[in-house]
């Protein structure tokens, strides 16, 4: 066990200034304020500052442990605790949860100080801060949790946060629709996170292991849980992560939510949030990992939320719309990632999206300052001069979501796709490649449509109302410099985790992550099982993946190969995963000759791993020579490149040299078009037959008829009846309680008097 | 030491007395001494926290003859269930005092002399040991109700007051022909040979099956009606909607508990067998309890009705985890209770900090408030969030815990039970939007009083309590863990019993005792056999440890908490 006393203070600073701002909002809020203390706001930043330090000490703390021995954990105090049920209050700080903590309070405090500026005018400034901070603690407390149920409290918490935050200007009543439409959905979700986490419990009780939420505990008895309750609860958990994470069935809250101030959308509705599901769905790995159905469904939901809210987003004016369905599409590509077993980068694109989808929504906040409270794209335009540092960072996210490199999010984004068209289904043969078709064709709508707002916004004519038009402004420095910051990471970021095939040597992301997604971090004796719990057997039971890949350079591959080596390899693995970077480790899996990671050996070294994997029998297009595969890597490269080229000239072309043209594209797709601005009209269906049905019956049938026509009908009849029928004990049935109350007496004096 | 029970429990009602004899006029002397008297209570009843040792006995037991001719004593005490809930009782008392303190203008004195004689009820009904004393107390809690509805109510007070009335005395009587008929056929006190009422002497009753399901059924329709348990449940929203405000937070904080105190004081332990054989059709209305509170609640126009059904909903939660027979939806249904009785019973004195204002519930008639009272506003939102649930807050702990032992009962209940998780967090937060945001629309609403510092004070350690419980809930459930096994050892053995009849017919009557272990099925149970053989089962017990199903209570060997499963008789502790 590694003790890490101080990582209490990483949630319980911001909880610290949640509470300051808290109480100073309720002590002034009867008082008129015309200055809001700005203080307050800095204290709050400050607070979320010295979160992000203290995760930069763990972090470092963890590169200097060996790998697979890289966590950190405190046990905080017990907190429910009866009969089979141990639930601790517990953090755990391992390469996971520190990569998810360091962007989450980092790109926190930069929203923070942005806010600063944003709300200076605010009379709800100080409140809004109480109201940031706690979300940050409980995002903290999601990420850091080391049980399910600590990460369900953050869960909670930051729905919240989300809630009061999106209904923040709670005057107006749309306002407060969209936040109480967020809670509920958002508890649909977690209806069915409460049902998977039982499910988890009661299957390890059944099967006498120890029943427990804890991320290490049930990881170390994965091999008790029988395929069908593993499916069954990956599902479940998978519902809680759409709603959260806003994708198919659960997406109608988070367009919505943007009723809420624009850094509130930043952070919470597109850089962290809404990426809970798939840290979720990544930090229960193992138990994806279990039945091929979870992942399949979660493959199929994501690139379908992908593609379809591209299309959306398309489609809207509203420019933190459009940037809402944009999240729900990159959403969209996180879970594709997860769905076809490559959690790492799924994470990577929580991280890189992060980044440049925070700065073009603070970039878009900076433009509606601008243009006071203006977010019709239509009466923008030609903003690029009038406010350059927001014009020239916006620029830098746009062309990091399209995917150009070496923006961040070509680097993940090509990941995924590529992850995509190499995994292979055990269920559906074909699904993979239709997979890789729907992720390119978002490719290419996502570059449509963000270069449509660019050009809108920034470029062509200026359609701005001539009374705004010349109060147009750059934003203070607080605004400008989260910013900057954004932007250079948006650049810089996607280096992280450069593919092994572009010759920049082995993917330093995944070879950090790597201990999680191989399980080794986490093998743990349970206290009580009479099991011991044995590390191969448990890997045995894991190797039923949906995807594995025909590749060698995630460790789906290293199962085949284990499996082909059988005892050996388990043997071995530890070894090399200890010793050597782990993605050398990975593809040489049994080899005891295992090459440093970096050095020019290799190319060799991933023919090895490749062909070693091919004879897993997994290769399903005609993979082991490492030679072809890296090939294929370079024309979907290409391929995906030219995609994001194509969607910026169409961009471009429609918008800028001809803005005609789109109306009469629209005009020429009529009914069609029009389903999709309204959004499927999925609200409209759900308010048809979900909501209204519901409240319906539940007026007019359960209450008035069920209750008050039957149930009390009989009540009275039965008063009524007896009332006629005893007349003769009318006398004792007077309904003068006094007479009741004397008789019960009268009752009690004979018994006294009788005794005594 | 041993007579503090009794001081907490008659201190109320002694006070009370004595306020007779003051002249009406003087209203300080009333709302002041029923306080005093109030708080004196609460602070009395502290010690029992500390002096209480975590064990399966009766505790700060009192036994005095009676009647003795009868078998009737003075007898009573504490265990870890009862304990928190003269706790819940005693906190709320001086809290719904000081909220009447303005409220209640008309007839001051013989407001707060029932108020204080309905405390006495309420904390005897709780503590009492003696089945004939249980009842007394009980019927002494009906009548100040039936009043402080029936005189300080709403408009529609009477036909309030009387259908709670009736509904209550169908149950009552129906209970005490039960309470009699077990009397005279249970078995007789060893210590004086004579026919008892004595709940730890008739815990041993040998009733056949047929006389337990009578029995088990007359004194559940008295608790099912209190609870109320669908469809027993129209007299709760007409009685709460005409209540003054001391007189709901009464009702939900306290008196519904009474309900699910009783099935898990009386009911389950008395009458096991009959416990099993109707647990399905009990968990069944509990499930439809909750849905359909919820449902309704989300289409009532009235503040205090939509209160009112929600705890048709809340209390469901806890039936449902009684009658759940594990120790996870047991204790979450104690621990519901006392959240419920915070959770309702704050939310209640804030409709009335608001009724006082403007004399009307409709929710119409709000709308915008957040804007002019934003103390108001904190406390409604914290309140909500507390009854939706949130972690971090009371709530959450008995829900949970209610769900995960239910689901671990069944399945099909368990999903329908949770999806109360989401209708509980529309007709809160719906209720929420149309109270407190949106714009303000009514003109008498922009002058609004906010909260004022005695309201403060009364909903101050409420909310620092619904923060403690739910951050802190290991101090409450280690203390009730032995309780709680113990009231369930019986229906325990009846279910072992059961499991193992359906896998070896005709056990029971071949086998020894002694053999019975080598003949347990060997299948599933290779551990809970070995757990079994570890834990002490001397004799006839033998057999019945054996086959304990490893979902059940006892699972947790490794705690040193068993409790002799053949020992299903309370035991009276001399302290």
């Amino acid at each position: 066990m590694n003790e890490a006393a101080y990582l209490w203070l990483i949630p319980a600073l911001p909880l610290i200034g949640s509470v300051i701002a808290g109480l100073v909002t309720l002590l002034t809020s009867h008082k008129e304020i015309h200055h809001p203390p700005k203080v307050v706001g800095w204290i709050s930043s400050l607070a979320v500052l010295g979160s992000f330090l203290i995760t930069v000490q763990g972090f470092l703390a963890l590169r200097g442990l060996e790998p697979a021995n890289r966590f950190l954990e405190l046990t905080l105090f017990e907190w429910m605790a009866i009969g089979p049920l141990n639930l601790n209050m517990g953090f755990l700080l391992d390469p996971l949860s520190s990569t998810m903590l360091l962007f989450v309070t980092g790109i926190a405090f930069l929203i923070h100080v942005y806010s600063i500026g944003y709300m200076s005018h605010d009379r709800g400034f100080t409140r809004f801060f109480a109201y940031l901070n706690l979300f940050t603690f409980a995002m903290i407390l999601l990420v850091l949790g080391d049980n399910l149920i600590v990460l369900f409290v953050g869960w909670e918490g930051v729905g919240l946060c989300s809630y009061l935050l999106i209904g923040f200007w709670h005057t107006k009543t749309e306002n407060a629709v969209a936040g109480m439409k967020a809670f509920v959905v958002n508890r649909i979700g977690d209806f069915g996170f409460l049902l998977g986490m039982f499910v988890i419990f009661w299957t390890l009780l059944s099967q006498h292991g120890t029943p427990t939420f804890d991320f290490r505990l049930m990881q170390s008895q994965a091999h008790l849980i029988p395929a069908g309750a593993a499916a069954l609860a990956g599902i479940l958990l998978f519902v809680g992560a759409t709603g959260k994470s806003a994708q198919i069935p659960l997406f109608v809250w988070l367009p919505d939510a943007m009723a809420g101030p624009t850094p509130v959308s930043a952070l919470i509705h597109a850089a962290t949030m809404v990426t809970a599901g798939v840290y979720m769905v990544a930090r229960m790995n193992w138990l994806y990992e279990m039945t091929p159905l979870p992942l399949t469904i979660i493959a199929i939901v994501a690139a379908l939320t992908a593609l379809m809210s591209a299309t959306i987003g398309l489609t809207q004016f509203d420019i933190k719309k459009v940037l809402a369905y944009s999240t729900v599409s990159q959403l969209g590509y996180m879970f594709l990632a997860c769905g076809v077993g490559a959690y790492a980068v799924g994470i990577f694109h929580v991280l890189t999206h992060a980044f440049f989808k925070a700065l073009m929504f603070l970039g878009s906040g900076s433009v509606i300052h601008a243009l006071h409270e203006e977010q019709d794209m239509r009466k923008m335009g030609g903003l690029f001069k009038k406010i350059p540092i927001t014009g020239w960072t916006f620029l830098a996210g746009w062309l990091a979501i399209c995917g150009i490199v070496p923006f961040a999010g070509f680097f993940s984004k090509d990941e995924i796709l590529w992850k995509a068209w190499s995994s292979h289904n055990e269920l559906i043969p074909w699904l993979p490649k239709a997979l890789w078709v729907l992720g390119f064709l978002t490719a290419g709508l996502t570059a449509l449509y963000m270069t449509r707002l660019v050009a809108m916004t920034f470029f062509g004519k200026s359609r701005v109302e001539p009374e705004k038009e010349h109060h147009i402004h750059e934003s203070p420095w607080t605004m400008t410099l989260p910013l900057v910051v954004l932007a250079i990471g948006s650049l810089t970021v996607g280096f992280l985790g450069t593919p092994e095939f572009l010759g920049l040597g082995p993917n330093r992301f995944h070879a950090w992550l790597e201990p999680v997604f191989s399980g080794e971090l986490y093998a743990v004796q349970a206290p009580g099982s009479r099991q011991s719990i044995d590390l191969a057997e448990q890997r045995a039971h894991g190797t039923d993946s949906p995807f594995v890949f025909a590749d060698g350079d995630e460790n789906a591959t290293f199962r085949t190969v284990q499996d082909e080596h059988g005892h050996q390899a388990t043997e071995t693995q530890t070894d090399a995963h200890g010793s050597v970077g782990t993605d050398a480790g990975t593809e040489h899996g049994t080899d005891a000759h295992a090459t440093p990671a970096g050095t020019d050996a290799h190319g060799s070294v991933d023919t090895h791993g490749a062909a070693a994997a091919s004879h897993g029998g997994a290769a399903a297009h005609g993979g082991g020579h490492g030679e072809h595969d890296t090939t294929m890597e370079w024309i979907l490269m290409f391929a995906s490149l030219g995609m994001a080229a194509l969607g910026i000239a169409i961009g471009l072309f429609l918008y800028l040299r001809s803005p005609a043209t789109p109306v009469s594209i629209a005009a020429g797709f009529g009914g069609l078009y029009a389903l999709v601005r309204d959004k499927y009209r999925v609200d409209e269906l759900y308010d048809a037959t979900i909501i209204r049905p519901l409240v319906g019956i539940s007026r007019s049938f359960l209450w008035k008829v069920i209750d008050v026509r039957v149930i009390d009908f009989i009540v009275n009849f039965v008063g009524l009846a007896a009332k006629g029928t005893s007349f003769i004990f009318r006398f004792f049935q007077s309904g003068y309680v006094q007479a009741y109350a004397f008789v019960i007496l009268l009752g009690l004096a004979v018994i006294l008097f009788r005794v005594f | 030491m041993d007579s503090l029970l009794s001081i907490i429990v008659f201190l109320p009602i002694v006070v009370g007395l004595l306020m007779l004899l003051v002249p009406k006029e003087q209203f300080a002397v009333f709302r002041w001494g029923s306080f005093l008297a109030m708080l004196a209570t609460f602070f009395l009843s502290l010690p029992l926290l500390n002096g209480f040792v975590t064990s399966d006995q009766m505790q700060f037991v009192t036994k005095l003859p009676w009647i003795p001719e009868f078998g009737i004593d003075y007898h009573v005490g504490i265990d870890g269930i009862s304990l928190f809930l003269v706790l819940l009782t005693n906190l709320l008392g001086p809290l719904v005092v000081l909220s009447t303190f303005s409220a209640v203008q008309d007839k001051v004195k013989q407001f707060y002399v029932l108020l204080l004689v309905l405390q006495t009820g309420m904390l005897g009904a709780f503590v009492s040991l003696d089945l004939f004393l249980f009842y007394f107390f009980w019927e002494v809690m009906l009548i100040p109700m039936y009043l402080l509805i029936g005189v300080w109510g709403g408009q529609r007070r009477i036909y309030a007051a009387v259908k709670f009335f009736i509904y209550t005395i169908v149950g009552s009587l129906l209970m005490l022909v039960a309470i009699l008929y077990l009397y005279n056929n249970g078995p007789v006190d060893p210590a004086t040979g004579k026919h008892t009422f004595n709940v730890l002497v008739l815990l041993g009753a040998n009733l056949s099956a047929a006389q337990q399901s009578w029995l088990f059924l007359a004194f559940a329709l008295a608790f099912a009606i209190k609870v109320p348990l669908w469809p027993l449940h129209t007299w709760l929203p007409d009685a709460h909607v005409e209540a003054p405000t001391a007189g709901s937070v009464v009702l939900a904080g306290v008196l519904l508990k009474m309900g699910t105190y009783g099935l898990i004081r009386f009911a389950i332990p008395l009458f096991p067998d009959a416990a099993v054989q109707w647990q399905m059709p009990i968990l069944i209305l509990s499930v439809i309890g909750i849905v359909y509170g919820a449902l309704v609640a989300m289409v009532q126009t009235d503040v205090k009705k939509l209160v009112a059904y929600s705890s048709v909903s809340h209390l469901g939660y806890c039936v449902l985890g009684l009658f759940s027979f594990n120790l996870l939806g047991a204790s979450g249904s104690v621990y519901q209770m006392l959240g419920h009785g915070l959770s309702t019973g704050a939310l209640f004195l804030l409709v009335g900090v608001i009724y006082e204002r403007r004399h009307t519930r409709e929710i119409s008639a709000f709308g915008g408030l957040a804007q002019t009272v934003p103390f108001f506003t904190f406390a409604f939102v914290f309140t909500t969030l507390s009854s939706v649930g949130l972690p971090g807050l009371n709530g959450f702990v008995g829900e949970f815990l209610v769900l995960l032992g239910a689901f671990g009962e069944n399945r099909v209940l368990g999903i329908i039970a949770a999806s109360g998780v989401v209708l509980g967090a529309v007709y809160m937060l719906w209720l929420v939007r149309r109270f407190l945001f949106g714009p303000l629309v009514h003109e008498e609403n922009k002058n609004l009083p906010d909260l004022n510092g005695r309201e403060w004070l009364v909903l101050a350690p409420i909310f620092i309590l619904m923060v403690y419980m739910g951050v802190q809930p290991k101090p409450f459930l280690s203390r009730m863990e032995p309780s709680l096994q113990k009231a369930y050892s019986r229906v325990e053995q009846v279910r072992a019993r059961a499991a193992l009849e359906e896998e070896l017919p005709g056990l029971f009557e071949a086998s020894s005792p002694a053999n019975a272990p080598a003949s347990s099925p060997a299948g599933d149970s290779s551990e809970t056999g070995e757990e079994a053989r570890t834990a002490p089962a001397p004799g006839e017990g033998a057999e019945v440890d054996t086959g304990f199903d490893p979902l059940s209570l006892r699972m947790d060997d490794q705690r040193g908490q068993d409790v002799d499963p053949t020992d299903g008789v309370f035991e009276g502790v001399a302290r």
